[in-house]
């Protein structure tokens, strides 16, 4: 599918959002093609999780709309999370199952079940070869932020990732692997929206900023 | 789609198998109330009799509430929730498929043993089949309303408090025609019509309560 010519767009269009009695950006506007990565810059609070949830569509904006090839994500629903990643700030991983487990039901939940070979397979990838089998609870931070972003391997053919700090947590070795999967994402023509406090440091044709004072 | 129910339900009784208290608790707590009352009120057969269908239906309506705050809880303390609302299945489907898991380990453990605790009232023997297949078709329509319930109060303070007054006046109905259905047996007039109504109600709420469920956890979840 990321092979695919013409990723459709993901258009943000005048979206304006006000949390409790805060607003936190308005008259915010911008197109992301396939091969472009967006990061969203800005200090803490400055509402960077707000326009990641918006985008993927857990939130609605107070105002304006996000469009996917043209379309409302409001209007799409499903047919436009089949091809969305979203990896939160709260990495989904439940205690008492393995890091296999909670890959395996977080593919299977997106719709794409894996087999278990290739979820070993993208769990070593992230550093994680020898802890497959482990129940997350024994696993520490980083590795649990690692069992979650294990997902990126296998989700080659999703055009748009969405991804929430994504480097929180993670040691150097692993914010290299995440970042190699990125570009080779964005190789594949597929889009990723990211916020990070680290420089991405991913070099694609088509790199979006958007800081959110500034806005 | 069927794979991510599956899995869903899966995941769910694997969870419970390792976590086992959480189950137990529930069990224990419908065996021990049930229990207590032939203790507290005397050793009256024809009294005990009487009062059975009541006390053990609202010993699993009891039960059964208490089992309803995990019911999302987890998943929204840790993020899986919003992979849920993300998914590839439309959400009632995936919810739906959570409150079958979840009778399933708090509801159904209540039908099996309900028999062997109607015993305790000399209920009489031939009516047990009766009593199981009332909570059988009562219990699965207390977690289908409570889903509602607690995808409401999803991230509350004081959820729990919140919870029960919101679900109880819903469980009322249920818990009449239920209690009704043993005791119209037990006094000779069958039950038939209290558990077809139980049935009906069971399939009413089976394919309205996920959906309902569905949209509070989307406003839950904002």
């Amino acid at each position: 599918m990321g092979k695919k010519a013409g990723t459709p767009s993901l258009e943000a269009l005048d979206l304006h959002c006000v949390r409790g009695e805060r607003k936190l950006f308005g008259a915010l506007n911008f197109t992301l093609r396939g091969g472009g990565l967006l990061r969203i810059a800005g200090a803490n609070g400055s509402g960077k999780t707000s326009l990641l949830r918006i985008a993927c569509g857990l939130l609605e904006p107070t105002r304006g709309e996000v469009r996917w090839g043209g379309e409302n994500i409001q209007r799409l629903q499903e047919e436009f999370w089949r091809q969305l990643v979203y990896i939160g700030h709260a990495n989904a991983i439940k205690d008492d199952l393995t890091a296999a487990e909670n890959l395996h039901v977080a593919c299977t939940l997106a719709g794409v079940p894996r087999r278990p070979a290739r979820i070993g397979e993208a769990l070593r990838r992230l550093g994680l070869a020898g802890s497959e089998n482990l129940p997350a609870r024994v696993l520490s931070q980083g590795q649990r932020r690692r069992t979650a972003l294990a997902r990126l391997a296998l989700s080659e053919g999703i055009p748009l990732w969405i991804l929430d700090e994504p480097f929180a947590a993670l040691d150097a070795a692993a914010v290299e692997d995440v970042r190699g999967l990125i570009a080779e994402h964005l190789s594949r023509g597929a889009a990723v929206i990211l916020t990070t406090h680290l420089e991405a440091k991913i070099t694609t044709a088509a790199a979006l900023r958007i800081d959110l004072e500034a806005a | 789609m069927l794979a991510a129910l599956r899995c869903v339900i899966h995941r769910d009784l694997l969870l419970a198998v390792r976590r086992s208290s959480d189950v137990l608790t529930v069990l224990l707590f419908f065996v021990i109330v049930v229990s207590l009352f032939p203790l507290g009120v005397g050793p009256d057969p024809a009294l005990l009799r009487t009062i059975a269908p009541g006390v053990i239906w609202v010993a699993a309506l009891l039960a059964s509430m208490l089992a309803l705050q995990r019911m999302f809880a987890s998943d929204y303390a840790d993020g899986t929730l919003e992979q849920m609302l993300l998914g590839a299945t439309p959400l009632g489907m995936t919810v739906a498929a959570k409150v079958l898991a979840h009778w399933l380990i708090s509801g159904l453990p209540l039908v099996l043993i309900s028999p062997v605790l109607a015993l305790q009232f000399d209920f009489p023997q031939e009516l047990l089949g009766v009593l199981a297949l009332s909570l059988a078709l009562g219990t699965p329509v207390l977690s289908l309303i409570g889903a509602i319930g607690a995808a409401l109060t999803l991230g509350l303070r004081g959820a729990g408090a919140l919870l029960s007054l919101l679900v109880l006046p819903l469980y009322v109905p249920v818990l009449i025609i239920g209690a009704g259905a043993a005791e119209a047996a037990t006094s000779g007039m069958g039950g038939h019509a209290q558990l077809l109504l139980l049935g009906a109600l069971l399939i009413f709420a089976g394919a309205f309560a996920p959906w309902a469920a569905a949209v509070a956890l989307r406003i839950s979840v904002e």
